[in-house]
């Protein structure tokens, strides 16, 4: 980084690449690019060690649109070979970039496990509830009853919640962010990257084409302050045009509850503080889902535990100074005999 | 094994064949390892043979439960694990009905009485005893209560019964070194440094050796046993000698590559039988910078292993047929992307699960053919312990210099098998060195060498070279994603052409035996060497017009190959499958050869191929 000192600072404008991007006009994977790339000039990433590593999928398209060292790989297994990339070389900043399909469908399985082991690196899903690649079959997130090509009356399927999934895969970095919501973004995934560990991050992401609007009715600008909340560590949970409404908690329940400040005997001080250490409420607070509740983005979750590709490589320096590497030695080890 | 009586009371012997009989829990395999140990230590050329169940303890006393350890040792240059052993020792009942079948008539039966009750017999199927009636006439008998000798043997340590019965193996071990004229210290000394801290343990082992080794003394006239003695093996080139089995050699190969290439080797893999212990080999060798993931999957094991590959390391991932299956599609990425991979398929029997502990040789056609599209790789294959160093290290030159994936084809006889191994100095090996592409000038990262078509292998953290790569088609000239017709038809073209430039960096195809023209030849790849070294050998004994020739490099084929096999009249393709390399043969060189094939999960008996050589003769004429 102290190279870096003396070269202009790079704007998300250094982060294009001389590629044209090819999603379809008003996909929200552009503006997650744009939010991207200025998280980047934000954070003073160094191009050189900044790596991209994506699926199959529209959103694994991605790599080829950042101006950094970038990994389009195979349909699922991103977390696998982020994994080798990261092993390979701790240096590196990687980014992953999945879907709703190829995070959590066909690699399921890579999910769950690069966020068990915490291998230190930012993992962006974009969910749109729906495979657009493949032209508008039904997603392990869409909604029950949904109707896409294969689901011609209606998706069957109990659709399944990312954050939920990570936390219960054991992440310990878990935040969510919208799309079109470039004031907010770029903070969370700052703070994605300040994370040392799998740090997982829950992008909605509208299909304009095969799924238009899903998540309106919580990512419309005019309602937003009423259908959405940004939560911070520290902070009570208050949201709203008003500013007047806040997450309680009902001890009785074991339940979250939203309540109107200054109604029915709630005070300010009733408001749940949000404490991102907390998994109970985080598991809680990534439940909620709109219209009864505010959909709650931002850094949900964020407990640090020691990296898997740190572990790795503590083991690994300890046995370099523990033992010589002498090749010849360790292939003479145990018995031999010698012929004249 | 033909005999002649010594000095000392010895009948001079040039091979023998032990095999080692007995339950799971019986402790046969280590018992064969240590006997192989003080063979080797004492100078005689040995191949051996693991045979064990998939079972961890299978239930006691059955059939399938019964693990066997098979060694051929000899004064004379010992390539295969032997066809017929001419000792057997048996534990059990099971033991004996298993292995029976394959003794040498008149050969040696060592049983353990004590363990021929109703229950045990009963298990293992005879309705009679057979050491009560005439069934074992053609074979020498002796029957011994090992169980009750064992038992007396370490009474004085206070073991509980089931404790004290664990050392009936080295009672036998005990015998079966006396009877040899093998010493015993090596393998005290190895229970002493074991049991360092259970010292009860290590010295009633050691006085069932003492007691096993007693008996044969003391009951040389009264039960008339004899005593038989197998010399060096003098023709064996001078230097250091280790017994080493194939996984473990392959292994030290792969990070003798490594540190040959001065590339750092990062392993991805998953559990599976029987290359597990490459897995445990290279974690512990943390100190040579070699990094082991073991994954969720077999498919994310090679997808760690691209994933370090394109940081700029080495990639290794390791499986056996079933998960190599899996692997398929993330290999496909590593030869689209032109990153360098070493995969190392174990192979055993298929399909499906098959026979996970018994050796095949069937996965060559997935090897060299099985992934979707034109996708072509180094395929190189072992062909005993020792081969497995060599290759490993090839593997890693191949792979780094051709930026592709490389598969070694060992399997799970050579994997377990120990022989003898001269040991390397690391120091005079070649080295060769990996280069990184650091010049920003004209850089692309599918901008070719010139003579090899190898790609630039530019690693992240490299500044003005930043690029980005995956499984979409490449332009050739840019690198970019290219969907145009003729830039994919000129892209698999070069994939292609740089896989069969490899021809021209292997050695040529070489008769390990024999002739370069003539009659017939016996074309063979991988763990078959041996048993076609000796059959070949013996055909030219009986005069008969034959030459071996052993395929290493499976893919790309050996550049004079073609013209090799033209050269003779008929070429008989001796392999453990349906006929596979049989099948690529014909379908490179239009060969029409003869296809000898075993599936049973057992080696080849020198005798089959011997057999076939013959009937060949005649046909030929």
């Amino acid at each position: 980084m102290n190279e870096q000192t003396d070269i202009k600072k790079l704007t998300f404008k250094d982060f294009e690449t001389d590629q044209e991007v090819r999603w379809c006009p008003g996909c929200g994977d552009y503006a997650v690019l744009k939010a991207v790339q200025i998280t980047l000039a934000n954070i003073g990433a160094t191009p050189e060690n900044t790596v991209f590593v994506s699926g199959i999928g529209c959103s694994s398209r991605f790599p080829y649109y950042v101006e950094t060292y970038g990994f389009h790989t195979i349909h699922g297994r991103a977390p696998a070979v982020a994994t080798g990339v990261k092993l390979a070389n701790p240096d590196l900043d990687v980014w992953l970039v999945t879907g709703d399909g190829d995070g959590l469908s066909i690699g399921g399985n890579h999910m769950l496990h690069v966020l068990r082991r915490n291998v230190n690196m930012q993992i962006m899903l974009f969910n749109n509830e729906i495979y657009g690649l493949t032209k508008g079959q039904y997603s392990p997130t869409s909604k029950i009853g949904a109707k896409t090509p294969s689901t011609p009356l209606g998706s069957v399927d109990l659709p399944l919640n990312p954050c939920s999934f990570a936390l219960g895969a054991g992440a310990r970095f878990v935040a969510r962010g919208i799309d079109t919501a470039l004031k907010a973004l770029p903070g969370t995934l700052a703070r994605a990257k300040d994370h040392r560990g799998a740090s997982f991050v829950e992008i909605f992401q509208n299909c304009i084409v095969f799924n238009d609007k899903t998540f309106e009715h919580f990512t419309l600008k005019k309602e937003a302050a009423n259908t959405q909340i940004h939560v911070e560590h520290g902070k009570p949970m208050i949201y709203g045009k008003e500013k007047n409404m806040g997450l309680v908690f009902n001890q009785e329940k074991f339940v979250l509850e939203t309540a109107i400040i200054g109604e029915c005997g709630v005070r300010e001080d009733d408001v749940l503080v949000h404490n991102e250490t907390n998994k109970t409420m985080a598991q809680m607070l990534v439940e909620l889902t709109a219209p009864d509740f505010p959909v709650v983005c931002g850094v949900i979750y964020c407990n640090p535990e020691e990296s898997y590709d740190d572990a790795v490589h503590r083991q690994v320096e300890k046995a370099k100074e523990n033992k010589k590497a002498d090749f010849n030695a360790l292939i003479r080890q145990g018995r031999i005999w010698t012929v004249e | 094994m033909n005999a002649q009586t010594n000095a000392q009371g010895f009948e001079e012997l040039d091979t023998v064949c032990i095999r080692f009989a007995g339950d799971s829990g019986d402790g046969m395999q280590l018992t064969g390892t240590q006997f192989s140990v003080v063979t080797a230590l004492e100078g005689s050329d040995l191949a051996t043979f693991p045979d064990f169940p998939a079972e961890i303890r299978a239930p006691v006393g059955t059939t399938f439960g019964v693990s066997a350890f098979q060694i051929n040792f000899g004064s004379v240059e010992v390539s295969t694990a032997g066809d017929e052993p001419d000792v057997l020792v048996a534990m059990n009942p099971a033991a004996l009905m298993v292995s029976l079948a394959g003794l040498r008539l008149g050969g040696l039966i060592i049983v353990d009485e004590g363990s021929f009750n109703k229950r045990n017999l009963d298990k293992a199927g005879y309705l009679e005893n057979p050491l009560e009636d005439d069934s074992l006439s053609d074979y020498q008998v002796q029957k011994l209560d090992i169980t009750k000798m064992t038992l007396e043997s370490v009474k004085e340590f206070g073991l509980g019964k089931k404790d004290a019965l664990r050392s009936k193996n080295m009672w036998t071990l005990g015998l079966i070194l006396w009877m040899f004229g093998r010493a015993r210290k090596p393998i005290t000394d190895w229970l002493e440094q074991k049991f360092k801290k259970l010292p009860d343990v290590a010295n009633a082992n050691i006085a069932a050796i003492n007691a096993g080794h007693a008996f044969g003394e003391t009951a040389e006239t009264s039960a008339n046993l004899s005593r038989y003695h197998v010399g060096q093996h003098t023709t064996e080139e001078s230097g250091e000698y280790r017994t080493v089995n194939g996984n473990q050699a392959l292994a030290w190969g792969l990070v003798a590559g490594s540190q040959l290439g001065n590339i750092p080797l990062l392993l991805g893999t998953y559990p599976i039988t029987p290359a597990s212990a490459l897995l445990h080999t290279l974690s512990g060798l943390k100190e040579y910078g070699v990094v082991t993931f073991q994954a969720e999957d077999e498919i994310a094991a090679v997808c760690g292993a691209i994933g370090a590959s394109f940081a700029g390391q080495l990639g290794v991932t390791s499986s056996s047929g079933p998960g190599i299956a899996l692997k398929t599609e993330a290999i496909g990425l590593a030869i689209s992307t032109e990153l360098p991979l070493v995969i190392i398929d174990v192979q055993r029997a298929g399909p499906s699960t098959g026979l996970p502990t018994k050796t095949e040789q069937s996965d060559l056609h997935q090897a060299v053919w099985g992934r979707n599209g034109d996708a072509p790789i180094v395929v190189l294959a072992t062909s005993n312990p020792h081969d497995c160093f060599d290759v490993g290290i090839e593997a890693v030159r191949l792979a780094t210099k051709y930026m592709t994936p490389v598969m070694v084809l060992s399997d799970g006889y050579i994997g377990n098998a120990s022989e003898p191994w001269r040991i390397p100095d690391i120091n005079t090996l070649d080295k060769f060195s990996v280069k990184y592409c650091t010049d920003p000038e004209g850089f692309h990262p599918f901008k070719r060498d010139p003579e090899t078509l190898a790609r630039v292998w530019a690693k992240p953290g490299t500044p003005d070279c930043l690029h980005r790569i995956g499984g979409i088609e490449k332009d050739y000239d840019t690198g970019h994603i290219s969907y145009e017709p003729g830039n994919h038809q000129k892209m698999t073209d070069v994939r292609a052409a740089k896989i069969a430039g490899v021809a021209n960096d292997i050695p040529e195809q070489e008769v390990s035996l024999g002739t370069s023209e003539g009659k017939l030849a016996v074309v063979g790849w991988g763990s078959t060497r041996g048993s076609i070294h000796q059959a070949v050998k013996r055909a030219r004994e009986e005069n008969i017009d034959v030459s071996h020739i052993h395929i290493s490099n499976i893919w790309p084929l050996p550049r004079n190959l073609k013209n090799l096999l033209n050269s003779f009249d008929k070429v008989i393709v001796a392999e453990m499958n349906k006929g596979q390399m049989n099948n690529l043969l014909r379908a490179e060189y239009l060969l029409d050869g003869h296809s000898l094939t075993k599936v049973s999960g057992q080696p080849f008996k020198i005798t089959e191929i011997l057999d076939c050589i013959r009937k060949q003769e005649v046909e030929v004429g």
